[in-house]
């Protein structure tokens, strides 16, 4: 089992964003690394200049780097930018909108969790067309993954383990609305929340994260205690998404739960600890409420894959 | 422009048929479709029916079959696309790109229509579907402003197909999983959203609290309507404000809009609303198909008073207007 870290969906400031990636190219015990902005164009010109920095980096420290494309394409220099991505020579991309797809079918690439995967023949048709990598929505129950793992023997199915789970995508921008401003003067003001933006119901109950066009869960994945049953139904590596908390940590943690060096518990605990701003959930991996909290021992009888086989 | 017009039940088919509709959409009472409500959509033997019903009057039937096959359970959503095909579907309206493959291989002849769900917001990802798939015509998501659908329009190498009116989502379609992250059912996986399985309404004193699984989507003071509490559509708190953080429980109406959507080479007008029933159906399409009619005699038709059929009883013309965002 591989550890992806999935590409940072906030809006960093770009030596914040730099500065986290070249400590993640030092320290960090993942073997890919997504890199590239993924939820709204406005902020890509920001990357700019530190992003080949970024790739050099990880490069020489090893790690597989993949780009990542933008997840709601519809204005024409938006459809320019994802050409000019699926054009880059010698690194992988991934597609996180259809129009993704559309550049790179054929060749190897990637599938990002935001293109609707949700079945063995999907998945199989984009493999046959290029996919060597296949990342799933957080919302697919452990069940969907076995069965679409065992259809694509070929090309590495990664879960999203750890991190705020990405849930919509809008053209309207919420942080903006929420200041009474429109997206287009919208004074960057999704920079305020390096985690997103808590949104509360009117009981205060916490409920998602606003991250400009992007609605987030609340609550952070957390799939240490099942990283063991997601390996031995052949997913082929756990995405890390990245929050403002210790991500080389976090990486650490997961790895030594696959390596059998910490227990499941060990490691549930640092990772609460490391980020404590939200609930830990797993509930989507049960087919329950993605918000809720299923403990490992209450999940009868067998585990979900065991079940989803039978 | 056709005018794509809305059914959950047999009588809803009739008055849509019988007020105007070019086209009815609908689909079978399974997860297979995006309406997937207790008491809606059609048996085998209805399909069959309503098929005939609207061939002796020069309408077509589409069927949707617009939510993403359960793995495992593909038997299911080809099924649906057979008996469709068998009962003389003049289109399916499909989203996942498995059952789009299986309907293009299986069933090259019928024609194959992209639904809203696959999320196809330019130019590039039409072209993947109508170069993988044959699909003929992509029903756009409601993402894009008159502007936009007219560039579309103009490059993509397919009809286009638009909301006029109905239930507005205010995320990409088919790519939101608010609704499964509460309640654990979604549109893509159980055809759902917010469902009326995990609604509760709670009085605290004077004060009804609409909810949905365990979280409060809105408070409604003393003589207020409660309304649905759909997630995207609730009031929520955030260290600078208080409100209706994504959407007010509006509904779409680009009414006042047509003239443009025609000008923007549109191939058809769709009016959203598989649960309504048949009193709604009736008079928006009565209504459009007037509008539509006026407009090919460069004239307009006189508004019709829709706002007490629409969701909130406001209406909104949402993306269409680039102030929307």
């Amino acid at each position: 089992m591989r550890l992806t870290l999935g590409p940072v969906l906030f809006n960093w400031p770009a030596a914040r964003w730099r500065d986290f990636y070249f400590r993640i190219a030092d320290e960090a015990a993942v073997d890919t690394v997504v890199v590239g902005e993924v939820v709204c164009s406005k902020r890509t010109p920001f990357l700019a200049e530190a992003t080949p920095l970024v790739i050099d980096r990880l490069r020489r420290a090893g790690k597989e780097v993949v780009l990542a494309s933008l997840a709601l394409v519809t204005l024409e220099r938006e459809r320019r930018g994802v050409a000019a991505l699926s054009s880059s020579a010698g690194l992988m991309v991934e597609a996180n909108d259809v129009s993704g797809l559309a550049a790179l079918a054929g060749r190897p690439h990637a599938v990002g969790p935001l293109i609707q995967v949700y079945n063995e023949d999907t998945a199989g048709y984009l493999a046959r067309r290029g996919a060597r990598r296949i990342s799933l929505a957080a919302e697919l129950p452990a069940s969907a993954i076995a069965r679409i793992v065992a259809a694509v023997p070929e090309t590495t199915v990664e879960v999203l383990a750890f991190g705020r789970a990405p849930l919509a995508i809008s053209v309207r921008c919420y942080h903006a609305r929420a200041e009474g401003l429109s997206k287009d003067n919208c004074r960057f003001v999704c920079e305020r929340d390096p985690d997103g933006m808590t949104v509360e119901t009117l009981d205060r109950e916490p409920f998602v994260a606003v991250n400009g066009l992007q609605t987030l869960s609340h609550a952070c994945v957390d799939l240490a205690g099942e990283a063991d049953w997601l390996a031995a139904i052949g997913v082929g590596a756990l995405r890390l998404s990245p929050q403002t908390c210790d991500m080389v940590m976090v990486a650490d943690q997961f790895r030594r739960v696959l390596d059998g060096a910490a227990a499941p518990d060990e490691a549930l605990a640092a990772l609460r600890a490391a980020f404590p701003q939200a609930p830990h959930a797993n509930g989507f991996l049960y087919g329950r409420p993605g918000m809720s909290w299923v403990a490992r021992d209450d999940a009868a009888p067998a585990p979900p894959a065991h079940s989803a086989a039978s | 422009m056709e005018l794509i017009c809305p059914a959950g039940t047999m009588g809803a088919f009739r008055a849509a048929v019988d007020a105007g509709a070019d086209a009815v959409y609908c689909g079978f009472r399974d997860a297979t479709n995006a309406r997937n409500f207790p008491g809606l959509n059609f048996s085998r033997a209805e399909l069959g029916e309503a098929v005939a019903h609207a061939r002796t009057r020069g309408a077509r039937t589409f069927v949707a079959i617009n939510t993403f096959p359960t793995a495992g359970d593909a038997a299911t959503w080809r099924s649906a696309v057979d008996d469709a095909v068998e009962l003389g579907a003049d289109a399916l309206i499909l989203a996942d790109i498995g059952l789009l493959d299986y309907a293009a291989r299986t069933h090259p002849g019928v024609r194959r229509h992209l639904s809203v769900q696959a999320a196809a917001s330019n130019v590039d990802s039409i072209r993947y579907f109508v170069e993988s798939f044959g699909v003929k015509r992509v029903v756009l998501p409601r993402v894009l402003t008159v502007a936009e659908v007219a560039a579309i329009t103009a490059a993509a190498a397919c009809e286009t197909e638009v909301f006029a009116f109905g239930g507005l989502c205010v995320m990409a379609e088919g790519r939101c999983q608010l609704s499964s992250y509460v309640t654990g059912q979604s549109p893509n996986m159980n055809g759902v959203c917010s469902p009326a399985s995990h609604v509760t309404y709670r009085d605290e004193g004077e004060t009804v609290v609409s909810r949905l699984g365990d979280l409060t989507v809105d408070r409604f003071a003393p003589g207020v309507p409660a309304g649905y509490p759909t997630l995207c559509k609730g009031r929520f708190r955030t260290d600078r404000s208080e409100g209706y953080l994504f959407e007010e429980p509006v509904s779409l109406d680009a009414y006042e809009l047509l003239p443009e959507l025609k000008r923007a080479g549109v191939s058809a007008l769709k009016i959203e609303g598989r649960q309504r029933g048949r009193a709604y159906v009736e008079q928006v399409v009565r209504r459009f198909r007037a509008a539509i009619d006026a407009l090919g005699h460069a004239g307009r038709a006189p508004p019709g008073d829709l706002a007490a059929m629409s969701e909130g009883q406001a209406m909104t013309t949402g993306a269409y207007r680039k102030t929307w965002r």
